[in-house]
């Protein structure tokens, strides 16, 4: 592998989460029954006319803000003309020759090394419905249905700079982006549902080579697995066709997952001409300045100032802050936390430990019950062991800690008053064990913390008995 | 129509009785003239009956509540065919009405039916619709014009007072000179869009046709004003019909463009636009002999612009939700040959022109240039209107010409000769009656004017009229 240069440029679509459409006032959401959300404007029934969604304008700028890009205060919507059954006009309203933003980038770690990838423009466009085969394409169906729900859903399109250097860091940019765009909020990112799409460029050149090889357009990368999998077979297959002196094709292939290989889709010479110009039914779109300042003072925290911000100021390691980043409502919970004084180890050692597997099952507690469990170990109210009960009831009732403690009788006796009668009554119960243990059998020491559980039915601090133990039986 | 309204309005008639008239007069003429494609007699009467509740009520929606309109049949009309005279649209009946048919039933004026036109608005005579062609109200052996020949037709032979044509290149104003009656093509942007079947939506605007320029100009009123579901309508005010007034021509400066008045131009013609340009002069007006010489270029322009924009915009009728599917064993086999079928002649040409225009390798040598001399164009006529008020010309080179005699589709496009540099300029246009030749066709004169100067046309048209009549 180390004889090519793998060269690797992602175009991503992501599905904004407005409510309404891209160009009409439609509902955008996912999973309602077939063409129930139509209108005739997004149906393109003739005469009808669109408007533009400010809310997508909004969301688009939003993630080209958080991807640093510039965002155009002049950009234009272009028409995309083809034809697809999926397509209501024949044609797609996109943004071609001015689009919304340019020129930003993505950082995120490969292997503990901080990588920034070029981001080269995104713009605007609306999504096509989709077609429901009677078979398995729709080549080989009798009949095919069409569902017009998705038709006029806002989308972003994505483009990177060829900065992708291996399978593994496509898939890690991925997922950085996917993050990023669920933190600020404006898309719900999901590969299986579709609202997240990525199309990738790959060539081989000689290593060291400054000019690029012939690139190769793979679709259907239906899961950061399939991405990773797919580039790391094309980059076998480029390699082998190279070695062997013969040219890589220049085409668009298909990853076939079930068979675990790209297949040959259409060669660039039967690429349709789009005959792209400029939408008329539309003018430009001109943002105002301060519009865009307005939306830039709204973007949260992001990912990676995140991440940062827990390794530095909250002294947590790569990984326990990379899993708080990855999984924001863990993030959260452990600010608000951490930021009422509790230890941040402990806290992030609890979050990521049984927690973790509850919180996953049962949905996230809130941080004040949560916070109430962490006083009464503080008080050694309850040992650690009980604490996972009293944890798991949290989960089913209401209560708080203190109130479950309570009414299911397990508070730890740690109170060394109360609990030295005890220990008297033990070792008077028990003189010539005392003797024994007085002669040197320390290992006696156990039993007479066990008798000491039992009469207190568990509910004793182990190491406040340990504690009066040595003090009676050494004094 | 003043008229027409003070008779409602005193019930000395009745709607019904206005709309009974205009129907028997669509059954007795139709068969020969084929201004329609869909007379509605069932819901005409319908509409006028509750104009007539309303009236009896004391509630008219407008003074022109119950007075009847015809729409051309590329005008979204909910629940009533809108054909386009296309085959592709035979059976297709709009879910809602286009804006500019909601403000005609907001003043209560009921629709008598769809007027024909070329397949979907190209051409020049109503020759290419998938209905045949309607004849020419004057002389039958003659087109009406296009492609609102319909609406042209049925206003002049007396099917209805008034009607809606919408206008790409001249799609108003000629039909409007060939039929003589009067013909406004708005500023772009003043008439809502939305609803109207776009032919190439730069250019499309929905204008009035009527016998008068009153009655135009009271039409208009009713049609212009933004609407919040087109992004291209301006924000603009709506249109007060204005005083009329003989003596204001006195010192409007009329600029007289020497390259309309060049070969080409019939002698007829030529003879009536001058006849009524010396009759301002005569008021007072001032005659400015200006320069368009961008109209040179207009025609290509227009044609690369229209087809182009129009490729793209008739792409959807593919056999998919349109037409008559024609079944073949991959989509895009289905879509051509479906395209084929249900497409006329001259809709395939533009397609094929406007598909070739648009694609990669001629993007810049056409479309991109052709934009360039529309900027041109713009600036040319914006220029010209810091000399002058107006710009008067013919409307068409000729009079209506025989059905048939245009074999050659290069010689229809010249129909739009001197009318296409309105619609590239955005600028409002309007055709007015200024006599007729010795056959007695009539011949129409043409008004132009910078942006939303409407108020202005009206004004100079309604003297043309008045001089014409005398
Ligand atoms: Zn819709």
């Amino acid at each position: 592998m180390t004889r090519y240069d793998t060269v690797i440029g992602l175009e991503i679509h992501v599905a904004l989460l407005t409510q309404s459409k891209f160009l009409c006032s439609c509902r955008a959401s996912f999973g309602a029954p077939p063409n129930s959300q139509c209108c005739p404007v997004c149906l393109g029934l003739p005469g009808t006319l669109p408007l533009i969604n400010e809310k997508a304008v909004e969301y688009a700028t939003k993630a080209g803000l958080a991807l640093k890009c510039n965002i155009n205060h002049y950009s234009r919507f272009d028409r995309k003309n083809y034809f697809y059954p999926d397509l209501p006009k024949a044609f797609q309203i996109t943004q071609d020759a001015f689009p919304l933003c340019n020129d930003g980038y993505l950082e995120y770690y490969v292997d503990d090394q901080l990588v920034r990838t070029a981001i080269t423009r995104i713009h605007l466009e609306e999504e096509a419905g989709k077609l429901i085969h009677s078979g398995e394409s729709i080549v080989a169906s009798e009949y095919s249905l069409v569902d017009y729900n998705r038709a006029g859903i806002p989308l972003i399109e994505i483009v990177t700079a060829p900065d992708i250097h291996q399978p593994k860091q496509a898939r890690l940019f991925l997922e950085q982006l996917r993050l990023l765009m669920s933190y600020i909020g404006v898309s719900d990112t999901k590969m299986e549902e579709g609202s997240l799409r990525c199309d990738a460029n790959i060539s081989l050149k000689p290593s060291g080579s400054p000019v690029l090889g012939t690139k190769v357009e793979i679709k259907n990368l239906n899961s950061f697995r399939a991405l990773e999998k797919a580039l790391e077979y094309e980059e076998i297959r480029q390699s082998q066709v190279l070695d062997s002196g013969a040219k890589v094709r220049q085409e668009s292939r298909t990853w076939d997952d079930r068979a675990g290989k790209t297949v040959s889709m259409r060669s660039k010479g039967d690429a349709p001409d789009y005959r792209i110009f400029p939408e008329p039914d539309l003018p430009p779109l001109n943002l105002d300045p301060v519009w865009v300042e307005l939306i830039a003072a709204s973007i949260p925290e992001l990912p990676l100032e995140r991440l940062n911000r827990l390794e530095g100021e909250y002294g947590l390691s790569r990984y326990e802050a990379t899993f708080l980043v990855n999984y924001p409502d863990f993030g959260e919970l452990f600010l608000e936390l951490a930021d009422s004084g509790l230890d941040c180890k402990t806290v992030v050692n609890f979050l990521m430990g049984d927690y973790a597997r509850l919180a996953r099952e049962k949905g996230h507690l809130d941080s004040e019950r949560i916070a109430g469990l962490f006083q009464i170990l503080d008080e050694r109210l309850i040992s650690q062991t009980q604490a996972k009960e009293v944890l798991d009831a949290l989960f089913s009732s209401p209560q708080t800690a203190r109130e479950i403690v309570k009414d299911k009788g397990m508070e730890v006796v740690g109170d060394p008053e109360r609990l030295r009668p005890i220990v008297h009554q033990v070792l008077e119960a028990n003189p010539q064990l005392v003797e024994r243990f007085k002669l040197g059998e320390t290992k006696l020491h156990g039993f007479f913390v066990g008798q000491v559980m039992r009469a207190t039915q568990g509910k004793a601090d182990p190491e406040a008995v340990n504690a009066l133990l040595q003090e009676e039986l050494v004094n | 129509m003043r008229n027409l309204a003070h008779l409602l309005e005193t019930r000395q008639v009745s709607s019904r009785e206005i709309v009974e008239h205009y129907l028997g007069e669509i059954k007795q003429q139709e068969p020969d003239l084929n201004a329609f494609i869909t007379v509605d007699d069932v819901g005409a009467l319908a509409q006028a009956d509750a104009a007539d509740m309303r009236r009896s009520q004391g509630n008219p929606l407008s003074p022109w509540d119950g007075i009847p309109i015809a729409v051309k049949d590329n005008i979204s009309t909910k629940g009533l065919k809108t054909t386009c005279a296309s085959r592709f649209l035979s059976n297709y009946k709009p879910l809602f009405d286009a804006s500019v048919v909601r403000s005609l039933r907001d003043a209560g004026m009921p629709i008598l039916g769809k007027t024909n036109l070329d397949e979907f608005a190209m051409g020049s005579s109503t020759e290419y619709s998938a209905y045949g062609v309607a004849r020419n109200p004057h002389d039958r052996t003659r087109v009406s014009g296009g492609s609102s020949g319909g609406s042209a037709a049925a206003v002049a032979a007396g099917e209805a007072p008034w009607s809606l044509g919408t206008d790409t290149g001249g799609s108003i104003r000629q039909p409007a000179s060939f039929c003589g009656v009067v013909g406004l093509k708005p500023t772009y942007g003043w008439v809502s869009r939305y609803g109207v079947v776009a032919l190439a939506p730069s250019l499309d605007q929905v204008g009035p046709m009527a016998r008068t320029v009153e009655d135009a100009a009271i039409l208009f009123s009713l049609l212009a004003g933004p609407d919040p579901k087109d992004a291209t309508s301006a924000d603009a005010r709506n249109f007060e019909v204005p005083f009329w007034d003989d003596q204001f021509v006195k010192d409007l400066k009329i600029g007289v463009p020497e390259e309309f008045f060049g070969e080409g131009l019939h002698p007829d013609v030529e003879k009536a636009v001058r006849r009524s340009l010396r009759t301002l002069e005569g008021q007072g007006a001032t005659l400015v002999p200006i320069s368009l010489a961008t109209n040179d270029y207009a025609i290509d322009t227009y044609l690369t612009l229209v087809t182009a924009e129009a490729s793209s915009s008739l792409a959807r009728y593919d056999g998919v939700r349109y037409g008559e599917r024609v079944h073949a064993a991959d989509s895009n086999t289905m879509f051509s040959k479906s395209r084929a079928a249900g497409f006329g002649p001259e809709v395939k040409r533009r397609i094929m022109l406007g598909t070739y225009v648009l694609s990669a390798s001629h993007y810049e040598a056409y479309y991109e240039q052709a934009q360039r001399v529309r900027t041109l164009i713009k600036l040319d006529v914006l220029d010209a209107f810091k000399q002058v008020d107006v710009i008067i010309t013919p409307t068409t080179p000729t009079t209506a010409f025989t059905i048939g005699a245009k074999r050659n589709p290069l010689e229809m496009y010249l129909s739009d000769l001197f009318t296409a540099m309105a619609n590239l300029s955005g600028i409002p246009a309007l055709s007015v009656p200024c006599g007729t030749d010795p056959k007695g066709l009539p011949i129409g004169l043409q008004i132009m004017g910078s942006h939303f100067r409407e108020e202005l046309l009206f004004k100079v048209g309604y003297v043309v009229e008045r001089s014409a009549a005398r």
